[in-house]
């Protein structure tokens, strides 16, 4: 073969070569734009839609009958923030200790089966999830709560936050670990004072995930919670949440239904935005301070 | 001979309490001033096999560790050398599924019976490890007083002092006095060596050992270390383990050497004082061995 037709051919493979790689890249970028058109949308629609109904009045008046102009969603708001938080405090300790338990002390197939279990948790329709807390608790009480919903969020938040409590345990390299063990520290108190702080922030984001996650659930909310036209804070009272309201209002006849389901969910996009937004400034406060 | 599973403290249980004084680690809140000078304890590793599962890894070795002294571990890579130091600090039962058998003496006392808690065998002789790992979400001075503040001491005068004669000792002080509450993965490799270093000297262990402690690091680190190791022979027994024949010639007083054998296992060939070893060594593999013509 001749230096000639080595170029020639070396050529053409270089240009094949490019031009597969540049459809690929076309191909990657592509889905990543069709990943994120939607969160684009949702976010500009519910922008539109819910801005000229959004107002002091939606998130500080009770509803008011159908066909009546005015009112507002503060049940709704209320009864979120209530069973959300406390979702979130019953399930938040839960998972963490689980995943701590699965990771530093089950040994290799206790954890994979827990593991395993937590999966299927976090697998089950939410809806089975409501009806499991309707009989734990809505029917031993005798009335739809607050607590119920609470109960049921919290029972979805745990598989979450456990794995990933789980994998950023696993994250902390071994050789940290050693150290403490080394200097003569306890598992437990290495655990404590130096695997979970390194892992803090993978799990405060995981934590936040779950709670976004809860906040815009329905679903486990209709047999729990059931709704409420009134302002409450009693957990042993059935319980307004935004995601109810706006099922509620969404499917309803009228218009000024539609505008305020617009603004509710509005209301529930910016308390989970607020939320996050202000843990993560927190937290890199808290590394900025080592660094 | 007792033989042992070796298995990890159930965590979260409490230390037990054992029949022997407290460990130094803790006794340096009650003694508030520090000595200085050290009564360094010896070693002595008696029939000590050691595996993983059921694979061997060490066979039989039966080896003493004088006290005030630098003992060097050499052999070549796969031979056991850091699986030995680990069994000294039963670090080894760490790692799921590793025992031993044989027995290990600290000035005296058996180390692997039942009733003596690991956490207080590691607080009696320290470790540093092959890579600089420092406590990451911790400042230079937190990780410094890591072990004392763990174990519950909170006296910030006592902490203070600690940490900068610990420092010193490590030769880190000057390099980082003006930025002790910066974060200890900030510092160089060599410099967060030299802070783990900091770090297992704090304690006030009787043993330290060291994990080739010089082979991720640059030829001028290496050269602070050694010179850290030839300082600290006076108050601690140390244990190195070094693939580096003249790093182990430099510093050490006795060196040991470990090969593999035929089944995998390492063994120990011979040991003696180092410039026997290297002058003059009694066994022909060792021979071939510190002269490169294998491992």
């Amino acid at each position: 073969m001749s230096a000639d037709a080595r170029t020639r051919l070396g050529d053409r493979r270089i240009r094949r070569r490019r031009a597969i790689d540049r459809l690929m890249r076309g191909l990657l970028w592509l889905a990543a734009a069709v990943a994120a058109i939607p969160l684009v949308l949702v976010l500009a629609f519910v922008l539109i839609q819910g801005l000229p109904a959004f107002n002091l009045a939606l998130i500080t008046q009770d509803p008011v009958p159908a066909g009546f102009p005015g009112g507002g969603v503060a049940p709704a708001v209320v009864g979120t923030l209530i069973m959300v938080g406390l979702g979130t405090l019953i399930g938040t300790p839960v998972a963490v200790l689980t995943g701590i338990y699965i990771r530093e002390y089950a040994g290799g197939r206790g954890a994979t089966g827990i593991r395993f279990l937590i999966d299927v948790l976090a697998g089950i329709p939410t809806i089975a999830v409501g009806l499991f807390a309707y009989g734990l608790v809505v029917v031993p009480m005798g009335t739809f709560s607050g607590l119920a919903g609470a109960v049921a969020l919290a029972v979805i938040i745990i598989p979450t936050v456990a794995r990933v409590t789980d994998e950023m345990l696993g994250l902390v390299s071994g050789s940290v670990r050693e150290a403490a063990y080394a200097l003569g520290i306890p598992p437990w108190k290495t655990i404590v004072r130096v695997t979970m702080p390194a892992a803090a922030t993978g799990i405060v984001t995981g934590i936040l995930l779950g709670v976004a996650r809860i906040a815009g659930e329905t679903a486990p909310l209709i047999f729990t919670a059931l709704g409420n036209q009134r302002v409450t804070a009693s957990l042993a009272e059935p319980m307004d949440a935004l995601p109810l309201r706006i099922w509620v209002y969404a499917s309803g006849p009228y218009d000024a239904w539609h505008q305020q389901a617009w603004a509710a969910s509005l209301v529930l996009v910016l308390l989970v935005l607020t939320f996050s937004i202000l843990t993560r400034f927190v937290l890199r406060r808290r590394a900025a301070r080592l660094a | 001979m007792s033989v042992m599973t070796g298995e990890t403290t159930a965590p979260g249980t409490d230390i037990e309490p054992t029949d022997r004084p407290p460990a130094r680690g803790i006794a340096v809140a009650d003694r508030g001033e520090l000595a200085v000078e050290h009564a360094a304890v010896g070693v002595e590793i008696d029939h000590l096999s050691a595996y993983y599962g059921q694979h061997l890894v060490l066979r039989d070795i039966t080896l003493t560790v004088q006290p005030n002294s630098v003992t060097a571990i050499i052999g070549p890579s796969g031979c056991g050398k850091s699986t030995l130091i680990r069994c000294l600090n039963r670090m080894h039962e760490v790692t799921p599924g590793a025992r031993i058998q044989g027995q290990i003496h600290l000035d005296g006392d058996p180390i692997y019976v039942p009733g003596v808690d690991p956490v207080v065998v590691r607080q009696r002789i320290g470790m540093v490890f092959q890579r600089p790992n420092p406590f990451p979400t911790m400042s230079i001075f937190d990780n410094v007083v890591a072990g004392l503040k763990l174990a519950g001491i909170k006296d910030r005068a006592l902490l203070q002092e600690v940490a900068e004669r610990s420092l010193r000792r490590a030769a880190l002080w000057d390099e980082v006095k003006d930025k002790l509450h910066a974060a200890g993965g900030a510092l160089s490799g060599g410099q967060q060596q030299r802070l783990c270093i900091a770090r297992a000297i704090a304690v006030e262990p009787e043993v330290v050992l060291m994990d080739e402690p010089a082979s991720a690091l640059d030829p001028m680190s290496t050269l602070k270390i050694e010179e850290l190791i030839d300082a600290l022979r006076t108050s601690y027994t140390i244990v190195i383990v070094t693939h580096n024949m003249q790093q182990a010639a430099r510093v050490s007083d006795r060196t040991a050497f470990l090969t593999v054998g035929d089944d995998g296992a390492g063994y120990l060939v011979e040991d003696g004082p180092t410039r026997q070893i290297f002058t003059n060594p009694q066994r022909r593999l060792t021979e071939d061995y510190i002269s490169g013509r294998f491992g």
